[in-house]
């Protein structure tokens, strides 16, 4: 993975000793609140219903155990011994004291880590396929690029107060496991005929308030094209983006507004304006940062070693983890394993302190020392002989992370929701707790095969329900939590904005009607079919009518 | 405490009321305004021009006049000025770059930063090399930025301009993306370092 030269540990530190010096100046009263606001958003700093949270960046994903280990040391001694992996692939301490978040970011800056550009209008942290480099189906590496781009936008002097958030993925492969449709840019790599590599260029997609998928804007975009091109969107967009309503403020709206002819032409033309002066190329720094990822550093294994084998026709829960939560590798012999943040019952997302030791150790031993977070908040060890999956298994076990439910019903996406969040309307978390505890067998859960389950709190849709193959929105009705079904949604390739079922259903009665509508899935799929795809072919009646029958 | 030129946020570009230059024959002025001074370079200075505003009629001296003016101001011949809305369009001074010693972008919010890019179409696209100058709501944090964008002239909306300035370019050693100073980014300082490296190794 991308190693830190000395440039990147300098900028960083210098980071820190910027940011002490903006808390000391807000501490002395300075700086007023509403201008530390931007500043510490900028460095990942909230300000939540019960203390600051902090988010820290962990770009596209991808951190060895060093990095893991330092974040699990950071959570014991400046919060209470666990973090919050989100959707953003990033991860949140939720009990941060202000006069200890310069301490904290320097330990991060230790482990060549930081929290810039997690928060504020300003382009996020980068984003990108955690199966990257290894996944069989991919174009080219999304984390080379990424890292590009994480550079680039770091302080980026122009793109720093823009209308709003801005938020770019990467994915390398045409499965999209970044959810590319759904933001501001998305990036999906592939080779034209001549075999070289570039971009399809997606504009203006995203959740929150007005959900929308995102608008092919360049079929291929050749690689050596990419900040400049880049620069011509954040251009056109800080120039013309909505600043008079904070809900219309995303690209997105610029583009519904405009269009999406008038926009290619608008990007189009101050790329032809102004591009090619872009400072230099930037070939040799693909080219440095694609040597720290392209080499994978092992060549094909055994494809069924002796000591998997006998595992998995002897131990039923081993047989039952693999399946659900190993998947196929690009090297012969090897695995990519998902750990699972989701045990029954649990917070979706969260690890403690001795939880993040425990995979770090992991990937160290097993996994050439690398570790991905999933925009679905688990983890993965991208790099596994299929010969070491009983080892890994007997660890995860003792340290209760081998729920075996990666994208089933239990893998359910949560967003804080009221229980920490000062936006939230309704609490996300103890809904998704009582459907995974619902949906506790195994057995069941595999039979209903891919279901993905996603809960909001609050209308900005940082559970990203939207695109849930199940979608729930929290809302309050009358002082009470209440939630909405949405059906039919999903962020991958196939990427769709769901559909609002009928009238939102009590708190109590929530966790049944995703029940009776996987209930009627079961009773009306065709063969192999998907819940996704069965929803898709017979349309929201027969759930409607079972969800709603008693009312 | 170093007096500083009042910046007026949420009023309307022509409403903007610093004291004439002394040096010109004065128009009535109500009571009299701190002299604006410009963090310029580095250093404190006094602003020779007069902004004038929309219904004061043109002087005979150094002036900034609104874009609408532009045109009738340009005909005179002293050192002359524009200032702008962070919604006009740059390229409408096209004609006028020549003629222009100052070019005012206004922040009416620090968080609003659509004149970042105003700036570096100036710098890059047009070509200026006149001073551009930041109003408006312009605050320490943001004066690196801004410097990088291409403005040179800052009337600070509060605090100690030469406490911000110093911060500005003393914060970070390096930048890692190309704008319009002449800051080198990471990846050449690295391609530099390299070439470096294999001159050497061939001596």
């Amino acid at each position: 993975m991308y190693q830190y030269d000395q440039i990147d540990r300098t900028f960083v530190a210098e980071r820190v000793a910027q940011f002490r010096d903006q808390i000391a100046r807000r501490m002395t009263g300075e700086l007023t609140e509403e201008e530390f606001r931007p500043l510490r958003l900028t460095n990942g700093l909230y300000l939540q219903l019960h203390a600051y949270m902090l988010r820290v960046a962990i770009p596209y994903g991808t951190l060895d155990s060093r990095q893991l280990k330092a974040l699990a040391q950071i959570a014991r001694v400046y919060d209470r011994g666990y973090g919050h992996f989100t959707t953003r692939q990033n991860l949140q301490l939720n009990w941060i004291r202000l006069d200890q978040a310069g301490d904290a970011l320097a330990a991060l800056a230790d482990a060549d880590m930081h929290a810039l550009q997690t928060s504020g209008n300003c382009i996020r942290n980068v984003t990108a396929d955690h199966w990257a480099g290894v996944a069989p189906d991919e174009a080219a590496d999304p984390r080379i690029y990424a890292e590009l781009i994480r550079q680039w936008s770091s302080l980026h002097p122009e793109f720093s107060f823009l209308p709003r958030k801005f938020k770019i993925a990467v994915t390398g492969s045409p499965a999209d496991r970044a959810a590319t449709r759904v933001h501001d840019i998305g990036l999906v790599l592939k080779t034209d005929d001549q075999g070289r590599i570039g971009f399809e260029v997606l504009v203006g997609g995203g959740l929150g308030r007005t959900p929308m998928i995102g608008k092919t804007i360049r079929d291929f975009l050749p690689e050596a094209e990419l900040l400049p091109y880049l620069e011509a969107i954040l251009r056109v967009y800080n120039l013309a983006g909505r600043r008079d309503n904070m809900y219309k403020a995303r690209i997105k709206i610029l583009v519904h507004e405009i269009g999406t002819a008038e926009m290619i032409r608008r990007v189009e033309a101050e790329y032809a304006a102004g591009g090619a002066s872009y400072l230099g190329n930037v070939a040799d720094e693909v080219a440095r940062i694609a040597a720290f990822f392209i080499k994978l550093p092992y060549g094909a294994a055994e494809p069924n070693p002796q000591a998997y084998a006998e595992r998995r026709k002897s131990d039923p829960t081993f047989r039952a983890w693999v399946h659900a939560n190993t998947f196929p590798h690009k090297i012969p012999g090897h695995s990519i394993v998902e750990i699972s943040l989701k045990p029954t019952g649990g917070i979706p997302g969260d690890a403690t302190s001795d939880q993040m030791d425990a995979v770090a150790e992991l990937a160290r031993l097993y996994s050439h020392d690398e570790l991905r977070v999933t925009h679905t908040q688990n983890l993965v060890l991208p790099h596994v002989a299929l010969a070491d999956l009983p080892a890994i298994f007997d660890v995860l076990v003792a340290d209760n992370l081998d729920t075996p439910n990666v994208n089933k019903v239990g893998d359910i996406i949560s967003c804080p929701g009221l229980d920490y969040c000062a936006l939230a309307n309704a609490r996300s978390i103890p809904v998704a707790q009582r459907i995974s505890a619902r949906f506790s067998d195994v057995d069941r859960a595999h039979d209903l095969g891919e279901v993905k389950i996603k809960i909001s709190g609050c209308i900005n849709a940082c559970g990203h329900h939207h695109v849930g193959h199940i979608g729930l929105l929290g809302v309050d009705k009358n002082g009470e939590e209440f939630y909405q079904i949405t059906l039919g949604g999903s962020e991958a390739a196939d990427a769709a904005i769901g559909s609002l079922l009928g009238p939102a259903i009590s708190s109590e009665g929530i966790v049944d009607a995703v029940e009776q509508i996987l209930t009627a899935y079961a009773e009306l799929r065709q063969g192999p079919e998907r819940f996704l795809d069965t929803y898709r072919r017979i349309g929201p009646k027969p759930f409607k009518e079972r969800v709603y029958a008693k009312a | 405490m170093i007096p500083i030129a009042v910046s007026a946020p949420n009023l309307s570009k022509n409403v903007f009321m610093l004291k004439p230059d002394p040096i010109i024959p004065a128009s009535p002025a109500p009571t009299p305004a701190p002299t604006p001074l410009i963090l310029k370079d580095g250093a404190l200075i006094a602003d020779r021009f007069t902004r004038l505003a929309n219904d004061e009629g043109l002087i005979d001296g150094p002036m900034i006049v609104d874009l609408a003016r532009l045109e009738q101001a340009s005909a005179a011949n002293q050192p002359l000025g524009v200032a702008l809305t962070n919604t006009d369009d740059v390229s409408q001074l096209a004609p006028y770059l020549p003629r222009l010693d100052v070019i005012v972008l206004h922040f009416p919010k620090f968080t609003d930063g659509r004149a970042y890019s105003q700036a570096r179409l100036l710098r890059e696209r047009m070509d200026y090399r006149g001073e551009i100058r930041a109003t408006g709501q312009v605050l320490a944090d943001q004066l690196a930025f801004m410097r990088r964008c291409g403005f040179d002239a800052f009337i600070m909306a509060k605090g100690d301009p030469l406490a911000a300035w110093q911060r500005a370019i003393s914060t970070f050693s390096g930048v890692y993306q190309p704008a319009t100073d002449p800051a080198r980014p990471a990846f050449i300082r690295r391609r530099e370092a390299k070439a470096t490296k294999a001159t050497k190794a061939k001596e």
